[in-house]
């Protein structure tokens, strides 16, 4: 069966977000002034061809730990469509 | 035939006839897609053939001149250098980033596609001025995405200009030039051959991407603009590089008939000038073409200028060499169709005939304009300047500050840091002098780069805005040390359909004639912009050059900057009190008018020749040309060195006239030199054999700069102090 | 007599480079090896070199990590045999776990192309075996992706192990920001292993080993790559 899975790689929160400040920075010339922080992440939408939605969540989470993401970095969430 | 449809595809009526005549009945909606790409403005030069025609193409080093993907001119050592100039104006008003992107993209394919290693780019770039904050996302988005492309490709950005005036404040131009090196015997055309031949398709994927990108390119832009927002590419420039390694790997072998990179009405265009040039048919099967997305329509595939793709024919019977080559890279490469000797381009769909067209009628037979011409009524009111008429500034210092501070004066290096400048480890001169200087290993050889227009000239005298461009190249190059072997021109104007615009192309053709004649350069090929009005309002007429030198000796070229203390300083060429449509005017007295200086080719000639014997000789320690902005300016350039190195100098200058005059006037054909002591006779009496006038105007050294004029201190300035303001000026301004 | 292989990725830049500096500058026996062979054997060092390996896309070396001469690359330094990164190279050096931490986009978020200073930090490297400590060399950076990263307590034990070879620095060898462009941690320019032979660095010897670039103090780098090798060879 075909199975949609999204990964979301998002930096550690220590590690600092350069384009994400610009982007508040940005907002904020906008007179957004509500906006306190920008983090920028990345989103990946896996199509994968498994025999179910725990095989694509496990598949996922190994393509998310060993390519998606670096964890030095890096953490990130699956989500597995249903 | 609707009117609508016919608007759609920018075809006039007389067109829509010819076409029925040529071919013998209607057109399809299919073919009338292709000839309303291939007759476009963009791809058929309708406007600008029969001036063209006028230019300079022929000389003893051309190998190929205008009429191929790139021109080729001989260098020695069995090599030959093959370049070209491109315009991408439309797409970076739209998009800027993947406009002047893939602009730079299309260039460097122009330039692999005849067989050659793209080894320097340099890109012409005019914004509006950077007060306004819309400005400062083109300018941003644009430098970008050059640097993204160029960068990426691991072609190094050696040079270029930067001009920031009203008139582009919507039509910002991005003019991208490109040049490689390959040899004198492997040069590869676009020429089918061999009836039966496989046509084969590289690269890309086709997607529906810039659709009548070509025709977006050829009309006037208005708030119905924005709604063409999809039609602009994005580039991908790993692919292009991989695209460039496979090809290169391909042409070192025989397996290949003819090449043609697709780029403005892709799939058309490459097809049709294929069978064209060689007087033969091409035959495709659309199912066989790769696709991005499922449903293509056969009018899609056809129109998609989606990029990073190349047409070539392979010998009959090498069909695997191509394709273990591709592989290699990980690459597509489809076998698409064939070579026929009908003469016709056929596309097939399934096993259904969609188009069927002569290949001729749609590459060489478009329409041919003699359009009205009208010298505009404006050119009545153009006067020199008279200084007197100016309030004389009381502080000089304060003057010279405000033009360095300037922002088409100021320091680009925001910008050129931007852009990877060394890669390839062949630039032996960094961005910041005259030129842009590449060795070529294997040989004593480098080849100098140049890249000039002034839009205001050639406003004010559309003649001299040709010429100077030329002209200016052409003494960079000089200040080098490096002799012109060729040229090519980017043309950026309004709308040819007005009278007075196509006057103005005309003329600035004559000037860039008679220059390139004068000066032994022939232009090897290049391209049209028209169409730069937004809501009626035009840029300047601003014909832009590139030159490309030959230094035969590379460790003879020089450096713009002063380097060692107690050097004399000599200005070459006569100075005269001309400040019409100059920096100075416009920086410092708000006024954008006035006769533009004029040129005198015969002194610009003697002065080339001059600085290019010292060069040769080791008589200079520095050239650097005077232009924008006058000596005053060039003088403050020239303490600053190019790794952050800095040196002073004291200059003492006679003049009849006012001191901002000798200072800031933009009088042509000079050059100022800083030369060793033991070389001042040797050099002047070589001044002497060449007829230039000079005047030793001062020494270097010290962390000061001193002018005097008629003996009264004009400029006092703490070096440091100067760099400092032409250093930070623009990214003072795009940090506010 | 050693041989030195430079690895060639899809989108590398820079081999040719670093092989002109090696063989026709410095009169050694330099090969380029494509990504897909599986071996290093009867190479003494490897290099790989700058660019654009698979376009930086993911992230840089996210995926030339991958490639199958990767093993042969972990395989020598495994050895102990001088493996060195540049650029594109230390980054994939990261991605691949051969050395500590990652990179961020350049504070600027530009493209920075840019002669700076740089500083020796220590001499037990390939890279600074000739060097002396302290000595500072003139060498350009050409990269989005400089600004090195790692966590405090990865900061604190490579400077604990002496661990950083070279920071960057003004002209006169003080840490500053204005020479620091890039934003990197510490102002780290470049670092080894634990076992010493793994060199990572951001800026480019390959640029400037002969005057008319500008400088030839990347010269003294691969001098010092080529004694070290003969060395350990």
């Amino acid at each position: 069966m075909i199975v949609k899975a999204n990964v979301i790689v998002r930096l550690k929160p220590a590690v600092h977000d350069p384009q994400g400040e610009a982007i508040r920075h940005a907002l904020e010339q906008l007179e957004l002034h509500q906006v306190s922080g920008v983090r920028q992440g990345k989103f990946f939408e896996l199509t994968l061809d498994v025999d179910s939605k725990e095989e694509a969540e496990k598949l996922a989470r190994d393509i998310a730990e060993r390519v998606l993401s670096n964890p030095v970095l890096e953490v990130f969430r699956v989500e597995v469509k249903s | 035939m609707n009117a609508e449809l016919l608007e759609a595809h920018n075809l006039t009526r007389a067109e829509y006839e010819a076409i029925v005549a040529k071919i013998g009945r209607e057109p399809n909606e299919n073919e009338l897609g292709l000839f309303s790409v291939m007759w476009s403005e963009h791809c058929s030069y309708k406007s600008s053939r029969v001036h063209l025609k006028r230019l300079p193409t022929r000389g003893p080093r051309v190998l190929q001149g205008p009429g191929e993907n790139a021109g080729v001119v001989d260098i020695g050592h069995n090599l030959a250098a093959v370049f070209k100039v491109e315009s991408h104006n439309h797409p970076s008003f739209i998009e800027p980033f993947q406009g002047a992107a893939t602009g730079v993209g299309g260039i460097i394919r122009d330039i692999f596609t005849m067989g050659a290693r793209p080894l320097a780019l340099m890109n012409s770039l005019r914004f509006g001025p950077l007060e306004t904050p819309k400005n400062r996302s083109i300018l941003s988005g644009v430098v970008a995405g050059i640097a993204s492309y160029g960068n990426s490709m691991g072609i190094p950005t050696v040079g270029g200009e930067v001009v920031f005036e009203d008139c582009y404040n919507l039509n910002p131009l991005v003019n991208a030039f490109c040049l490689g090196i390959a040899p004198r015997d492997r040069i590869f055309l676009a020429k089918a051959e061999g009836e039966g031949n496989p046509v084969f398709y590289l690269g890309a994927k086709t997607g529906k991407d810039g659709i009548h990108g070509a025709t977006m390119a050829s009309a006037e832009f208005d708030e119905a603009a924005e709604e063409k927002r999809p039609t602009v590419q994005v580039g991908d420039p790993f692919l292009e590089k991989l695209l460039l390694e496979a090809c290169l790997e391909l042409m070192a072998t025989d397996a290949i008939v003819a090449i043609q990179d697709m780029g403005a009405a892709g799939l058309t265009c490459s097809t049709c000038e294929m069978g064209a040039r060689g007087g033969l048919g091409i035959e495709i099967e659309l199912d066989r073409v790769p696709q991005r997305e499922a449903g293509m329509t056969p009018y899609e595939i056809l129109l998609s200028e989606s990029q990073e793709r190349m047409l070539l024919v392979a010998q009959a019977g090498r069909e695997a060499e191509v394709e273990a080559i591709f592989e290699k890279w990980d690459l597509e490469a489809s076998a698409i169709g064939r070579v026929t000797s009908d003469g016709l381009l056929r596309v097939l769909s399934g096993s259904k005939t969609v188009a069927e067209v002569p290949a001729r009628s749609l590459a060489d037979e478009g329409p041919v304009y003699e359009r009205p011409m009208e010298r505009p009524a404006y050119l009545d009111a153009v006067r020199p300047v008279k200084l007197s008429d100016l309030v004389e500034p009381s502080d000089l210092d304060d003057t010279l500050a405000r033009l360095l501070g300037s922002h088409t004066l100021a320091s680009k290096h925001w910008i050129f840091e931007q852009y990877d400048h060394m890669v390839r480890s062949n630039t032996i001169v960094l961005p910041g002098s005259d030129a842009g200087v590449i060795r070529i290993k294997g040989t004593p050889m480098a080849l100098a780069m140049c890249l000039d227009g002034n839009g205001r000239y050639a406003h004010f005298d559309p003649y001299l805005g040709g010429a100077a461009a030329v002209a200016e190249s052409c003494r960079n190059l000089a200040a080098v040390g490096a002799t012109p072997i060729g040229a090519t021109n980017c043309l950026n104007f309004g709308n040819p359909e007005k009278p007075e615009i196509m006057w103005q192309f005309s003329r600035a053709v004559d000037g860039i004639r008679d220059a390139c004649e004068r000066f032994g350069v022939p232009i090897t090929g290049g391209n049209v912009s028209f169409y730069n009005e937004t809501e009626g309002e035009g840029i300047y007429p601003t014909p832009v050059v590139g030159v490309v030198g030959l230094l035969e000796d590379a460790t003879t070229r020089l450096t713009h900057h002063f380097k060692s203390s107690g050097d004399l300083i000599f200005l070459l060429g006569e100075t005269t009190e001309e400040i019409g449509a100059s920096e100075y005017l416009k920086t410092v007295h708000g006024r954008v008018d006035g006769q533009p200086p004029r040129l005198d080719l015969e002194a610009e000639a003697s002065l080339h020749a001059l600085v290019r014997a010292a060069a040769a000789r080791r008589l200079l320690r520095s050239a650097h040309d005077l232009s924008d902005g006058g000596l005053g300016v060039a003088v403050a350039e020239s303490l600053f060195g190019l790794l952050g190195e800095t040196m002073g100098a004291s200059l003492a200058l006679e003049t009849p006239g006012r001191a901002d005059g000798v200072l800031f006037s933009e009088t042509q054909s000079r050059i100022l030199v800083s030369v060793p002591r033991a070389s001042a006779d040797a050099f002047q009496a070589l001044g002497d054999d060449h007829g230039v006038p000079l005047s030793r105007v001062g020494v270097t050294g010290g962390d000061e700069l001193e002018i005097r004029v008629n003996g009264v201190r004009a400029i006092s300035k703490k070096v440091n102090d100067l760099r400092e303001i032409w250093w930070t000026a623009i990214e003072k301004e795009l940090r506010s | 007599m050693p041989r030195f292989a430079v690895c060639v990725f899809p989108g590398s830049n820079c081999e040719e480079d670093v092989q002109y500096a090696l063989r026709n500058v410095l009169g050694e026996p330099t090969d380029l090896v494509w990504h897909k062979d599986r071996s290093l054997d009867g190479y003494d060092a490897a290099i790989l070199p700058g660019g654009f390996a698979h376009g930086d896309y993911l992230r840089p070396g996210a995926i030339a990590r991958f490639s199958p001469i990767m093993d042969a690359v972990r395989e020598m330094a495994e050895a102990g045999k001088p493996v060195i990164g540049i650029c594109n190279g230390f980054q994939m050096l990261q991605e691949a776990g051969l050395l500590p931490g990652a990179m961020l986009r350049n504070r600027t978020l530009t493209y920075i192309c840019r002669y700076l200073y740089l500083r020796a930090e220590q001499g037990d490297s390939p890279l600074t075996v000739t060097l002396n400590q302290g000595e500072l060399v003139r060498i350009p950076i050409g990269h989005a992706d400089g600004n090195f990263y790692a966590d405090d307590e990865t900061l604190d034990r490579l400077e604990r192990e002496g661990r950083i070879v070279f920071r960057y620095v003004s002209d006169d060898g003080e840490l500053d920001e204005a020479s620091n462009p890039n934003g990197a941690a510490r102002h780290i320019a470049g670092l080894r292993n634990e076992r010493g032979n793994v060199v990572g660095l951001m800026p480019h010897p390959d640029r400037c080993y002969e005057p008319a670039l500008g400088t030839d103090d990347g010269r003294k780098l691969f001098e010092s790559l080529i004694a070290w090798t003969k060395e350990t060879a």
